[in-house]
């Protein structure tokens, strides 16, 4: 009886996280414009998001602004980690003040603190003001996801790789960086996450010509809500949902190999 | 898990390319007002590539202009904003002699007092503001603003979100100008804002997302542009148009080129493509608003010069007034009003 | 795509100086210590961080304390206690008539306490339907644990708009809601434009976060506490509230953080769903920069937002000193 308490809760807000999602995909297949009525399935809205430029083009801004700035704090973090790891205590602390900082920041003090920057140095608002802003706000989340691992790590390790003769960049690439590995994955994906869903900061840190997914579709649902992209939700839903299925499938493969 | 990662990353580096030497025209048009195609016809016929992008108020617009010097090389302010880039010196001169279509122009709409002769602008479209009702939900005739203040239609009402307008209309109601400096009656334009919203008769402040709405019979009043207006009532033939006898405000939306813009002869281009009585007929045929070509009105015939919206009566003008701009030292009466407005519960 | 990369010239040569002098200390290091300072592998992300977190910050503290023309005033902050400041400043110089009007305007100080007591019902709201939820994933006997934690991680992954969007529908008068009920034969219900629906697009939007840290600390947890306790004669109610409810602390107060914060500077979900009814303190920032223009007023406003939400999380974070929370990671 409490079992069955305890799993109808949780069925109760799963249904609740996912009944918007279900209604979206749903009405992705409308092929009427409204939102309330069903006029009929087709596949028209697909159609018309492959045809239409500006969400193409937003999407490929989104995606390789996602993978750039997941690729660039990414390195940055991990060398960022490992130095603030071998730090004194004084300045280790003070770093991860810093580091904690933007997590501590509304997003929308982020966005506008970096646009008055982009404004007062006189550097045009577009791509790279965006993508340097995202590499920003997705740093400290790797940083905070490869330290724990660091901190976990057995200290000899790397002592005794020193010892062994090991240079200590060879003990850095050998040692310290397999270790953390797991981490650095996971700050890589977050950043990518973050960045691929990220509006507000997104929303001041570029000009009208550059729009990302985030932004097009703010500009866009303020005119009334276009089919298209619920489509392209869908479409994204369902490419995360395999996505994650491959991922599970070779982490259960790894695990019965060892 | 390496090989992975090399393929991401050349992907990477592939996807951003630069921007090629190719020339371009940056156009910063409202939300929603243009034939898309339109673009892809310049494109091809010109083969200059434009880069439109969009804005939702006449304020957004120019604050983004003045905060992103020579982004933009074509613009669609209205009147009263022309007139106050003007003022602030951001306009550049047209030059005709590369504008040869600009003759297509009305001529009782080429000498605005905004911009006498239209040294600095050309008219794209102009229309009214008016209240968009559904006739299924209201059954008496719409004749006055009052009726947005009647409790009968308790959040049923659709404001705008853009003081000029809402202010504008109210203030028409009390019987004063749209453009009056006069603090009592400024003062009770509020209270009377304030007051409908109290009684629960605003449903939502919004923009453009209202004509979808009413077309779905979400409200059964909205204070509407009368393009927008045309438009749902095509999609929806129970709603209707009517601009109030204590008059309102008409307007045109002009095109313009900021002083700093980076491809003046493309976007010199681009306005007398946007002339071509051909083009305007597309442009206006998509978006419903008024046209100022005759060229584009001549294409059109009666499907155009029949249409009760876009050709308001001699009479109907008559009571309408185009809006002035408000300097910046009493804008923040403006503004402040507004928000309190925005803010009463 | 086409994407314009070009940055100013000064911009490269910082980046050029900025390499040139990390590679140098690198050289250095190398030479005198036959190895990598490994403190040094840090400098780049401080660099970083100064141009593009610090630098910022400050610029917005000095567009808080100066006017258009760039002279110190204190007249932004003033603008937050009474909104009807330059307002009033008008009317005074207009006369007996109009200075009749002169009032204290309170909106800027009604926005935010308006949006601070919005944030706090989000953040109950979601404590409520979260902690059970955390507790329930945890629990070892119903075996669900990191599969469940992957159906609560998926909508996260839909972009926020969407989802929101798609309340919309359900929740329009001629919605799919509405649609049902008068389907059923009652009359409809006004769900959207009030505040109700902000809310709920709210904690539809942040209960994930509140789940998260919670369920990661419960699930860290040695079962065999809770078992000790029952073996010493508490029941379950009692091991709940003295052994698993304080253990859980930090990922509470770490759910708290995550789920405050974002709702207090919203501004697209009371746009959506309140129909511009009522506005949040992130709206009224963001048409202070980008309707209104006013730049001084703006940076004063965010400030004074940053300093409240600094200030309620260090109160938070003396309840967890050690920062055990788990958070996302």
């Amino acid at each position: 009886m409490k079992k069955f308490f305890k799993r109808f809760y949780l069925a109760l807000i799963l249904v609740f996280l996912y009944v918007p999602i279900v209604v979206l995909i749903i009405q992705s297949f409308n092929a009427g414009k409204s939102r309330a009525k069903w006029e009929g399935f087709s596949f028209r809205w697909y159609a018309e998001l492959f045809a239409d430029a500006s969400i193409m083009n937003a999407l490929q801004v989104t995606v390789s602004i996602a993978l750039l700035a997941m690729v660039i704090s990414t390195i940055l973090g991990t060398l960022a980690a490992i130095g603030i790891y071998s730090m004194k205590k004084r300045p280790q602390a003070m770093m991860m003040t810093l580091t904690n900082l933007p997590n501590t920041m509304p997003d929308i003090v982020t966005g506008i603190s970096l646009m008055l920057l982009f404004i007062f140095t006189k550097v045009d608002r577009g791509y790279v003001t965006m993508l340097l802003a995202h590499i920003t706000f997705d740093t400290p989340y790797v940083i905070l996801s490869v330290m724990p691992k660091l901190k976990q790590m057995n200290k000899h390790c790397y002592e005794a790789a020193l010892d062994l003769g090991a240079t200590p960049t060879y003990a850095l690439t050998h040692v310290i960086i397999p270790e953390c590995k797991q981490g650095i994955i996971t700050g890589a994906m977050l950043a990518f996450t973050l960045s691929l869903d990220d509006f507000t900061i997104s929303y001041f840190t570029t000009s009208p010509l550059v729009q990302n997914l985030s932004t097009l579709i703010y500009s866009k649902a303020r005119i009334g809500i276009e089919p298209t992209l619920n489509a392209l939700s869908a479409l994204m839903f369902v490419a995360l949902l395999i996505l994650l299925l491959i991922v599970n499938r070779r982490t259960a493969d790894n695990s019965r190999k060892a | 898990m390496k090989k992975l990662l090399c393929i991401l990353v050349t992907l990477v580096l592939m996807l951003p390319v630069c921007a090629s030497a190719q020339e371009v025209v940056n156009v910063f048009n409202w939300e929603d007002y243009i034939d898309e195609s339109v673009l892809i016809q310049f494109e091809q016929e010109t083969g200059i590539h434009v880069n439109y992008m969009r804005f939702t108020t006449n304020e957004d617009m120019i604050v983004q202009v003045e905060a992103n010097p020579g982004a933009f090389d074509v613009c669609f302010p209205s009147d009263y904003i022309v007139e106050r880039m003007l003022s602030k010196d951001m306009l550049a001169e047209i030059d005709y002699d590369k504008v040869p279509n600009a003759q297509y122009i009305l001529e009782n709409l080429r000498s605005p007092d905004y911009d006498p002769n239209n040294v600095h602008s050309l008219p794209y479209m102009w229309g009214t503001v008016g209240i968009l009702y559904n006739t299924t939900m209201v059954e008496e005739p719409v004749n006055s603003w009052g009726i947005l203040w009647d409790s009968k239609y308790k959040s049923n009402v659709f404001m705008l979100d853009s003081f000029r307008d809402s202010m504008g209309v109210t203030l028409k109601y009390l019987g004063h100008s749209m453009n009056t400096r006069d603090i009592i009656a400024l003062e009770s334009c509020k209270d009377k804002l304030i007051e409908q919203k109290k009684n629960g008769i605003v449903k939502a402040y919004q923009v453009d997302e209202t004509k979808d709405k009413m077309v779905a019979g979400e409200a059964a009043l909205a204070v509407m542009w009368s393009g927008d207006a045309q438009y749902a009532i095509d999609l929806n033939p129970d709603l209707a148009y009517s601009i109030p006898s204590e008059g309102s405000n008409i307007w045109i939306d002009a095109m313009v080129i900021p002083r700093n813009a980076q491809n003046m002869d493309n976007a010199l281009k681009f306005i007398d493509f946007l002339c071509r009585p051909d083009i305007a007929q597309k442009n206006c045929e998509a978006i419903w608003y008024s046209s100022p070509n005759s060229g584009a009105i001549e294409l059109m015939g009666e499907e155009y010069t029949e249409n009760p919206v876009m050709n308001p009566t001699d009479e109907e003008v008559a009571r309408c007034e185009f809006f002035h701009d408000i300097d910046e030292t009493f804008m923040p009466v403006y503004t402040a009003l507004w928000q309190e407005v925005k803010n009463a519960k | 795509m086409r994407v314009d990369m070009s940055l100013p010239w000064w911009a490269w040569a910082l980046m050029g100086v900025g390499l040139a002098l990390f590679a140098a200390m690198v050289v250095l290091s190398v030479r005198r210590n036959h190895g990598v300072k490994r403190s040094l592998f840090a400098a780049p992300y401080s660099l970083w961080m100064i141009l593009f977190t610090i630098v910022p910050v400050i610029l917005i503290a000095y567009y808080a304390f100066t006017d258009a023309s760039g002279a110190f005033t204190l007249d932004n902050f003033r603008h937050f206690f009474d909104s009807n400041y330059s307002k009033n400043q008008l009317y005074a110089s207009l006369g007996p008539e109009a200075a009749a009007f002169i009032t204290r305007g309170t909106v800027n100080v009604d926005t935010l306490v308006y949006s601070l007591w919005m944030a706090f019902l989000c953040t109950g709201i979601c404590l409520l339907m979260g902690y059970p939820a955390a507790l329930f994933m945890a629990d070892r006997h119903m075996k669900l644990g990191p599969s469940l934690v992957v159906l609560f991680i998926i909508p996260m992954w839909m972009n926020f708009l969407l989802r929101t969007i798609a309340w919309m529908s359900l929740l329009e008068d001629q919605g799919l809601i509405n649609q049902f009920l008068r389907w059923l034969g009652f009359d409809g219900v006004q769900l959207m434009y009030n505040s109700g629906a902000v809310l709920l697009g709210m904690v539809y939007n942040y209960l994930p976060f509140m789940v998260f840290p919670i369920y990661t600390v419960l699930s860290k947890q040695d079962p065999k506490l809770g078992e000790a306790a029952q073996d010493l004669g508490c029941n379950e109610i009692r091991t709940f509230t003295r052994v698993t409810l304080p253990l859980s602390l930090p990922g509470v107060i770490s759910g708290i953080t995550m789920v405050f914060m974002p709702s207090v500077t919203t501004f697209f979900i009371p746009r959506m769903l309140g129909g511009g009814n009522s506005m949040m303190f992130g709206d009224l920032i963001e048409s202070k920069f980008l309707t209104e223009g006013s730049w001084n007023v703006g940076s004063a406003l965010s400030l004074i937002m940053m300093l409240l939400i600094l200030l309620s999380l260090s109160i938070l974070r003396k309840a967890d000193p050690n920062g055990e929370g788990g958070g996302m990671v």
